[in-house]
């Protein structure tokens, strides 16, 4: 008996202390964790990047947003996509063809070299050099001299590109391979961001520190956890940091990283999780941002299958217009996205209001056009999604939508994930549509048709080709003015409405938000928050 | 006894070579493409890709790769993960201590309130109170633990505010004691229901009347005869369970946004890098083989009857 009892008060007492130490530090906790890092410091919900900090080695969300925080470009863009000069004073053209740059003077790296044409230069020759196989290289293919640095096959032939020609420390000229007037738009790409001599010497070290011309100073990156950055006093750009850092955390969900902003743990968060995105709204009051930004999403017919070969163009008008894209953006996207107008976002120079309703939900217009196309062979098609990215609802909403309205049967062709998805677009193995989607990477209008309805775009996995919108392109690009070529380029777009390459969607919207304890937190045309901005209270 | 010890090791040769050579294949078998997975779905270029691939050694046949990949693992080299170009060992040196610590937590609050709780039930079978403890255990094992998770992130961190919702800093116990005791809600309920099970049984068996008829003190019944013989089968599933508490770390890990290698090798997967998919999961086979070592070793302690040759 006496035995029993002892065991009993043992396990109890155990349990108890446990329960006590626990609690006990958990209180304790509270206190030191308000707030967030240094004292003037903002943090964001940016997690890991996947690659090394090079600037021409990015074109993820997480690890541009590091690289734009540490290094400036020639210019960059407002909120109207309007270009801002930054570190260039200014960047001209008299042909389209031969662009001259001038550069502010005074402007230096972090560890004290001056930012000179060279440092432009010399990172752009590094960059497009496929010997050190950087990711965006292709940005530069413009540039006269670009194939003997990166040959199809084989080994570079140069190692410099004979169109980047140095006048003096401040002034630098940029030949193209042709006319192309927006390309002053390109340069406001990260990619194209200089680099101090330092990098030469180990770039593999720099990737994980990082010295750039930007706002903010690299500081810390605790791989996984956190990168953080201060504000560099002596930048002289017009995005002069005006907090005193910022600490880019990283969380493993959307809904861990709301929970902290709504605790005030972090600052602000990109992006609301589906499951809060109900009451964000009452949760952070005025912190709740809701804006538009350059981006679209799309169903993308694959004119190599056997459905969508040789389709008569009606057709696809018809299911554009089977679509009820009001209810599904306002129910199953929970007014995360506006419904789409045209090929190209709002934001974007020469974004216009066609005169077309194709893009309006009409059963009996559908029905009719599809009838009179000839029809969807077989009466079904179906649509390639990845399932690890959220896109399952919206597929079957937009399918149930399409056989309700027009008796065509739709089914979604789910993938695991990303790089299954992206394999069969490369390799040609989409079965219908699969659902296309892109971000600006300029805010022109050209970026949301060159580079995805040309018959050679790369990124034309559903392999579109007409030859007489191809000739419109071309004929854009070679316009002797940015207005000239954006107005070329609106041309081009009422065209695609006959053609129909894709089936546009919905533009995104951002849904994220801030905490109480900063303030004027704004969104850039491709939807990132300006985080250099934020005040803290 | 030392023989026993040196076969056993001896035959985790084969075993590791063969799982490993199994996920290899399986990595190997999955389509997509890591390195163009990477380039996402706006513009690249295939040229670039390609000289990545080579650079990597992708481009070439898989037995080629797995040959290569062993003999730099018997070097001490994990290999270099695809995207981030850090050394894999790096990666893992990062993550294994969070689940180690996270698991060890678990674990001994599994091992000392589950047998704590199968004692006291066991003691006294079909009481109230062991049947208070098997409702308990059933509403625990009943309950999939993202559900248990969310419930008690927001009850404890939302609603009284007595601990942070999510993990900010890993070596801090306090803020680790949440997600672990979610990762031990499960194992504990079912070492407690074993524990229980076995006193009950063993607290009817001659022995133990045979003891109680000697004379012994009561302490001596429970805490020598009766324990010794009925932690068998709870240490058989503690040793496997090390296990499992480390993969199945995955989930509560996502919840409490604690970095080990739960969600190193998932991301990993959606990834496809292999090779820090094969790294990790070796590992786990080599903790696997040795928590499994280590049971049967305890066996002999436990039960001087269990000889080893």
């Amino acid at each position: 008996m006496r035995g029993a009892k002892s065991a009993k008060w043992v396990a109890g007492a155990i349990v108890v202390a446990l329960a006590a130490t626990a609690c006990g530090g958990g209180g304790d906790d509270e206190g030191k964790s308000k707030g967030s890092g240094p004292a003037g410091y903002v943090s964001i919900d940016v997690g890991e990047p996947q690659k090394p900090l090079i600037p021409a080695d990015t074109n993820e969300s997480n690890g541009s947003y590091v690289i734009q925080s540490l290094f400036t470009q020639l210019l960059d863009f407002d909120s109207k996509g309007d270009i801002v000069y930054t570190n260039a004073e200014s960047v001209t053209t008299d042909d389209s063809k031969t662009w001259t740059v001038k550069l502010k003077k005074g402007w230096k790296f972090h560890n004290g070299e001056e930012v000179t044409s060279k440092s432009y230069i010399d990172a752009w020759n590094w960059y497009a050099n496929i010997k050190n196989n950087q990711q965006n290289s292709f940005w530069f293919q413009d540039i006269k001299g670009y194939d003997d640095v990166h040959p199809e096959k084989g080994d570079p032939k140069a190692e410099t590109m004979s169109g980047l020609k140095a006048v003096d420390d401040h002034t630098f000229t940029i030949e193209l391979k042709y006319t192309m007037p927006y390309f002053n738009y390109k340069l406001g790409y990260t990619t194209w961001a200089p680099l101090p001599k330092v990098f030469y010497d180990d770039p593999k070290a720099f990737g994980q520190k990082p010295v750039g011309n930007g706002p903010y100073k690299f500081e810390k990156w605790d791989h996984k956890k956190l990168i953080q950055v201060k504000a560099w006093d002596e930048y002289q750009g017009p995005n002069k940091a005006k907090n005193k850092g910022v600490q880019f955390k990283a969380y493993t969900t959307l809904e861990a990283a709301y929970k902290d902003v709504v605790s005030g743990n972090l600052d602000m968060i990109r992006q609301v999780g589906p499951t809060d995105l109900p009451k964000y709204k009452q949760d952070l009051g005025d912190g709740a941002i809701e804006q538009p930004y350059a981006a679209i999403q799309t169903l993308t017919p694959a004119f190599y299958s056997k459905t969508f070969k040789d389709i008569d163009p009606k057709v696809l008008q018809g299911l554009s217009m089977a679509i009820d894209r009001d209810t599904i953006t306002k129910t199953v996207l929970n007014n995360t996205r506006t419904p789409a107008k045209g090929f190209t976002p709002p934001g974007v120079k020469g974004n216009q209001n066609l005169d077309t309703d194709v893009f309006t939900y009409n059963p009996t217009k559908a029905k009719q056009l599809i009838k009179e196309g000839g029809g969807v062979p077989g009466n079904k098609f179906t649509v390639q999604y990845n399932t690890d990215g959220g896109h399952k609802e919206w597929v079957t909403a937009v399918c149930e939508s399409i056989r309700k309205a027009t008796g065509v049967d739709c089914t979604g062709d789910p993938k695991p994930d990303f790089a299954t998805d992206l394999e069969a677009r490369d390799n040609d193995q989409v079965k219908g549509m699969y659902r296309g989607g892109w971000v600006a990477d300029y805010p022109v209008n050209a970026n949301f048709m060159k580079e995805l309805y040309h018959t050679t775009a790369e990124a034309n996995n559903g392999r579109f080709s007409n030859k007489e919108i191809d000739g419109l392109m071309n004929k854009a690009d070679n316009a002797k003015s940015l207005d000239a070529s954006v107005k070329a380029f609106q041309e081009v777009e009422k065209k695609l409405v006959e053609h129909m390459p894709a089936i546009p969607l919905w533009y995104y919207r951002i849904n994220g938000g801030h905490g109480k304890n900063v303030d004027n937190v704004n969104v850039d045309f491709h939807g990132d928050l300006e985080v250099w901005a934020v005040t803290t209270k | 006894m030392g023989r026993y010890v040196a076969r056993r090791l001896l035959q985790m040769i084969p075993v590791f070579i063969g799982s490993t050579l199994l996920i290899f294949c399986m990595m190997y078998a999955l389509p997509g493409d890591p390195v163009r997975a990477m380039m996402g779905d706006q513009a690249y270029d295939p040229a670039v890709v390609a000289s990545i691939k080579k650079e990597l050694g992708l481009d070439q046949p898989l037995l080629q790769q797995y040959v290569n990949y062993m003999t730099g693992l018997f070097q001490g080299d994990f290999g270099t993960q695809i995207a981030s170009q850090r050394p894999i060992a790096d990666i893992i040196s990062d993550a294994f201590p969070v689940t180690i610590r996270l698991t060890i937590f678990s674990f001994t609050f599994v091992t000392v309130v589950g047998i704590g709780l199968g004692i006291v039930a066991g003691l006294r079978p079909d009481t109230l109170r062991d049947r208070g403890l098997l409702t308990l255990t059933l509403f625990l094992v009943s309950m999939p633990s993202f559900v248990l998770g969310f419930l008690l992130q927001y009850l404890l961190a939302f609603k009284w505010s007595v601990t942070t919702p999510t993990v900010t800093d890993s070596t801090d116990f306090s803020q680790l004691f949440l997600p672990a005791t979610v990762l031990a809600s499960l194992s504990l309920a079912y070492v407690a229901r074993l524990t229980r099970t076995s006193i009950a049984e063993n607290l009817r068996s001659d022995y133990i009347r045979t003891a109680v008829a000697k004379g012994l003190p009561r302490r001596r019944i429970v805490g020598v005869h009766l324990m010794r013989n009925s932690l068998i089968p709870v240490v058989t599933f503690l040793g496997i369970e090390i296990g499992s508490l480390m993969t199945g770390a995955i989930v509560t890990e996502g919840i409490f946004n604690v970095r080990g290698i739960g969600i190193e090798i998932y991301e990993a997967l959606s990834r496809r890098e292999g090779a820090t998919v094969v790294g990790i999961a070796s590992l786990m086979v080599v903790i696997y083989l040795v928590a499994s070592l280590i049971v049967d070793l305890l066996y002999a302690v436990l039960d001087p009857r269990i000889r080893y040759a």
